[in-house]
């Protein structure tokens, strides 16, 4: 049994002496209703070679894929070594949140670095420190829209549907009614749009690359958004941001999204990181940490967590949001992974997903898997599927890829820089087989 | 040299950036490049960074000598629970076989994964005294919205929704608490403390009725005092037609000893980056479990594990399911850490922990409020504390000027972390201590002299307290500078 508990049985002794009390059940006297002093009900401890061995015996039950054809809101890319060892680093990984700014300047400036990267990035104003994740990133945004009037929130279809299941939930909470907007070959109905956004909307849900991996036309939708009052919230997906037209550009009032592609690991869907960024005339409904720059007693340029007056611990129910932790360690990983890239690295990144997603759709294609959707799209894009799809994901396990996500009656295949020609043409020639024989 | 960096401080990244300075970490494209059409593309580049690999990795070190964590010294943040993080625990969440595996494999490739959640939701479920728990919230606070909700569809499944709308939550909580009450459209009722700092049971008697949707209660509370009547507490809420929720900030004082659910307590959530010594990041990521009663589990997100004689699934949940609160599983690596510390503890290991949490936390209060301390600290203090203490310097600060914030700030220039500063609110000039069990009594001893020696100094040299920090990266920040015309990003002034 590990406890890590420093104090030796002798020393506990002279302690609890040192209180006036004889052994550790007595520091419980406090606790009168049915005290429970029986055991608990869980295994014995085990020694750190024992914990190894049972963990590990897990992680051997999980099937690594050698090639990822999937993504679907969680993508593998290539993360430098260097990106690794800085999100390791033993005083990044222990510290609290930075609420004392005196020793904790490297956090903070971490923060301000990411919060200023997130904003070239988009082209928005300004960031917050991130959100758990970019579904929540998402309902937090939808809430921050809302006004005594203007409650619903429009999500078209073609967003990712584990964002549209959290915003729902979010909604729900505080009892903001929700419409979905339909789709028109993969791609938000624009006309369905106009026609929606009535006086009590308060933001529409546009993810670009959408779920089927197709760019959604975010300027037009910005312009419905404007002439009828309501605020457009851009869901993202950052790789694409390094080559594509960005929220900002396109006059979107938030930019939200999944920032897992910055060098953060699959992990089985988490910790991952949300990212919003805003106008700035939102900033103070912004939820969430958000670092800010100024001097201390001496003139020096320093960082601290500022526009606290947004936050819970301050404004308690009248508070933008709930959250307090947040996922600082990701973010600082996403800053690392963005400066090991640079700006060329990220563009060169992005590059190679498109260009390979559009080599593997082609070699798909000849194979049989047509591409269901005309429209153009970065890393992601749907195909029929002529065959059984449980039986081709099974053959393509045999062969150690995970193959394209079965959807709507299709598949979502995702292609990235991991993926070689090679493995593409194996992927093809699968297919293919697959096809010939049934 | 050092002179120059002390006075300039760390250069921003895109201060160190050399347009052109890159390092190659791609093979060149090996299919036909297809690009967007032009008018697709982005007007101009992000201006973001560009450093040789060398360079970053400097400029992260510098960042991380201007930092401090539980590996740096004595981290005493009421509330915050900063023991030691095995480092087991991150080696194991870095193993290929979870860190690279994808959230939508098919389940069976992926039974490690669910073996780990199912395994961690059993042993809380045991903890906590509770029957059911999902693993999806990503910290405490999203715990707490999500079981405030799931107490929110049980009074509209009751049709009892539009009638029951009022939250009490006791004027000691975390500020999460009215927070997440009010995500849920509730109205907050402050529950008054009693001289003594725990729930004023005349007050919530008077206050639980009809309209009651629920009680949000922190036990031992945050002024680290076991509620004395817990159980009648709850009883008065399940009276009104109430339910209960507990706030499990503050668990790590009683695993073993007490459990929620023997409470009376409906819903709780664990904070996995407190208790079970997950590291915390920085802020974040965490990680929570919302455990419930059976009668609520019905209510969970979506997905959970389950386990049918080894062979494990995720079942979406029926109809009832509040839905889902994260993209994917919530903080899955994060749970994994909060697992290998419950497997090396084990039974007598928890109990272990919280006991010598409460100890450390006794014993640090007994030093700082010996006799002859205590003509500075306001109030008598109580005779005994779980896991956390908190002292008033009301007192000290109307004699001397000195605050509870310069003794914090003082405290940074003897290389030690400062307790929480100014909480609970319903204590003026607090300093909230939480030692935690992973602390030596050399160095609680050694905090002890450093705390007392500065609450001495307060008298002689109030001064060298209301200007300190000194010896630190920066000195005291202007925060109202900082919030009146903010700058929050690189290269951009926002005006407000």
């Amino acid at each position: 049994m590990s406890s890590y508990i420093p104090n030796p049985d002798a020393v506990q002794r002279d302690m609890l002496q040192a209180i006036g009390l004889t052994n550790l059940d007595g520091l419980y006297s406090a606790i009168r209703d049915e005290p429970r002093v029986k055991p608990l009900n869980m295994p014995e401890g085990m020694s750190e070679l024992e914990t190894r061995r049972a963990v590990s015996g897990m992680a051997s039950r999980n099937v690594i894929f050698p090639d990822i054809f999937r993504g679907a809101g969680a993508y593998r890319h290539y993360i430098p070594a260097i990106v690794k060892s800085i999100a390791s680093k033993e005083t990044f990984l222990t510290a609290y949140t930075p609420y004392q700014p005196e020793i904790s300047q490297g956090i903070l400036q971490a923060i301000f670095e990411y919060q200023s990267e997130i904003c070239m990035l988009t082209d928005m104003d300004v960031s917050n420190a991130s959100a758990y994740d970019g579904a929540s990133a998402a309902a937090e945004a939808a809430a921050m829209c809302r006004v005594r009037k203007r409650a619903r929130t429009l999500i078209a279809s073609t967003v990712n549907p584990g964002t549209i299941a959290t915003v729902r939930t979010y909604c729900r909470a505080s009892d903001a009614p929700v419409t979905m907007l339909p789709a028109v070959n993969g791609l938000l109905d624009m006309d369905a749009l106009r026609g929606a956004v009535g006086a009590d909307v308060a933001s529409v849900i546009v993810q670009s690359p959408n779920y089927y991996g197709l760019i959604e036309d975010w300027e037009a939708a910005a312009r419905v958004c404007r002439e009828a009052g309501v605020k457009l919230i851009a869901v993202c997906n950052p790789i694409a941001l390094a080559l594509y037209r960005t929220p900002g550009e396109c006059g979107a009032d938030i930019a939200v999204g999944e920032g897992q592609p910055l060098g953060i690991p699959l992990g089985f869907g988490g910790p991952y990181l949300g990212f919003m960024a805003c106008a700035q005339s939102l900033t103070r409904s912004l939820p969430g940490r958000i670092v800010g720059e100024t001097t201390d007693a001496d003139g020096k340029r320093c960082y601290v967590l500022t526009l606290q007056a947004r936050e819970q611990h301050i404004r308690r129910e009248k508070a933008s949001s709930s959250i307090c932790s947040n996922e600082a360690l990701c973010a600082l990983t996403a800053s690392a992974y963005i400066a090991a890239m640079g700006s060329f690295g990220l563009r060169q990144v992005a590059e190679q997903c498109c260009s390979k997603a559009h080599y593997a759709a082609n070699a798909l294609a000849e194979a049989g898997f047509t591409l269901r959707y005309g429209s153009p799209f970065f890393h992601e894009f749907l195909t029929e599927c002529p065959v059984n799809a449980d039986s081709l994901m099974a053959r393509l396990e045999r062969e150690g890829i995970l193959g394209g996500l079965p959807v709507d009656g299709g598949i979502l295949w995702c292609v990235t820089e991991m993926n070689d020609r090679g493995g593409i043409d194996r992927l093809a020639d699968i297919c293919k087989e697959a096809r010939r024989h049934g | 040299m050092a002179d120059d960096m002390n006075k300039m401080g760390a250069p921003l990244i895109f201060e160190r950036s050399k347009p052109g300075a890159r390092t190659q970490m791609l093979p060149p494209l090996d299919v036909p490049e297809s690009l967007p059409d032009p008018c697709a593309l982005r007007r101009c580049a992000p201006p973001l960074p560009e450093l040789a690999e060398g360079e970053v990795s400097r400029h992260f070190s510098l960042l991380e000598r201007r930092a401090f964590g539980v590996n740096n010294g004595f981290y005493p943040l009421g509330s915050c629970t900063m023991k030691y993080n095995p480092k087991l625990n991150d080696e194991m969440a870095a193993l290929p076989g979870f860190a690279d595996i994808h959230p939508l494999q098919p389940e069976h490739t992926v039974q490690g994964c669910l073996e780990a959640l199912s395994r961690l939701d059993v042993i809380l479920r045991e903890i906590t005294g509770m029957d059911a728990v999902s693993l999806q919230p990503a910290a405490g606070a999203q715990g707490e919205f999500t079981g405030v909700m799931m107490i929110k569809a049980y009074h509209e499944s009751r049709g009892e929704g539009s009638i029951r709308t009022k939250m009490l939550i006791p004027d000691s909580a975390h500020g999460t608490n009215p927070a997440s009450a009010a995500m849920n459209n509730y109205t907050v009722v402050t529950i008054p403390s009693d001289e003594n700092g725990c729930v004023d049971i005349n007050a919530l008697r008077a206050s639980a009725g009809s309209d009651t949707a629920g009680l949000m209660l922190t036990n031992p509370n945050t002024l680290g005092l076991y509620e004395p009547n817990v159980a009648e507490l709850t009883r008065i809420v399940h009276d009104a037609g109430g339910l209960c929720y507990y706030d499990g900030a503050n668990l790590n004082a009683i695993m073993g000893r007490a459990r929620p659910g023997d409470m009376g307590f409906d819903a709780a959530h664990l904070n996995l980056h407190k208790t079970f010594a997950a590291p915390h990041g920085g802020g974040g990521p965490g990680g929570a479990a919302v455990c419930c009663k059976a009668f609520l589990s019905e209510y969970l997100p979506s997905p959970i594990v389950t386990n049918d004689n080894g062979a494990f699934t995720l079942d979406c949940g029926g109809s009832s399911s509040i839905g889902s609160i994260h993209a994917f599983y919530g903080n899955f690596l994060v749970c994994l850490k909060a697992l290998c510390y419950l497997l090396s503890l084990g039974r007598d290991g928890v109990t272990l922990a919280s006991s010598n949490a409460v100890l450390n936390a006794n014993y640090l209060m007994r030093k700082l409020t010996a006799p002859d301390n205590a003509i500075l600290l306001d109030g008598k203090p109580p005779r005994a504390c779980m896991h956390e203490f908190v002292l008033s310097l009301k007192k000290l600060k109307s004699a001397t000027g000195v605050s509870a914030l310069d003794v914090a700030k003082g405290l940074l220039d003897e290389g030690m972390h400062p307790p929480t500063m100014y909480f609970p609110l319903i204590v003026d000039e607090a300093l909230m201590f939480e030692p935690t069990e992973t602390e030596s009594r050399d160095e609680l001893d050694a905090a002890a002299q450093k705390i007392t020696a500065l609450l001495n100094r307060a008298f002689t040299d109030p001064e060298s307290l209301r200007s300190a920090p000194r010896s630190t990266p920066v000195r005291r920040p202007d925060e109202v500078k900082a919030a009146r015309s903010p700058t929050l990003r690189y290269g951009c002034r926002t005006a407000q």
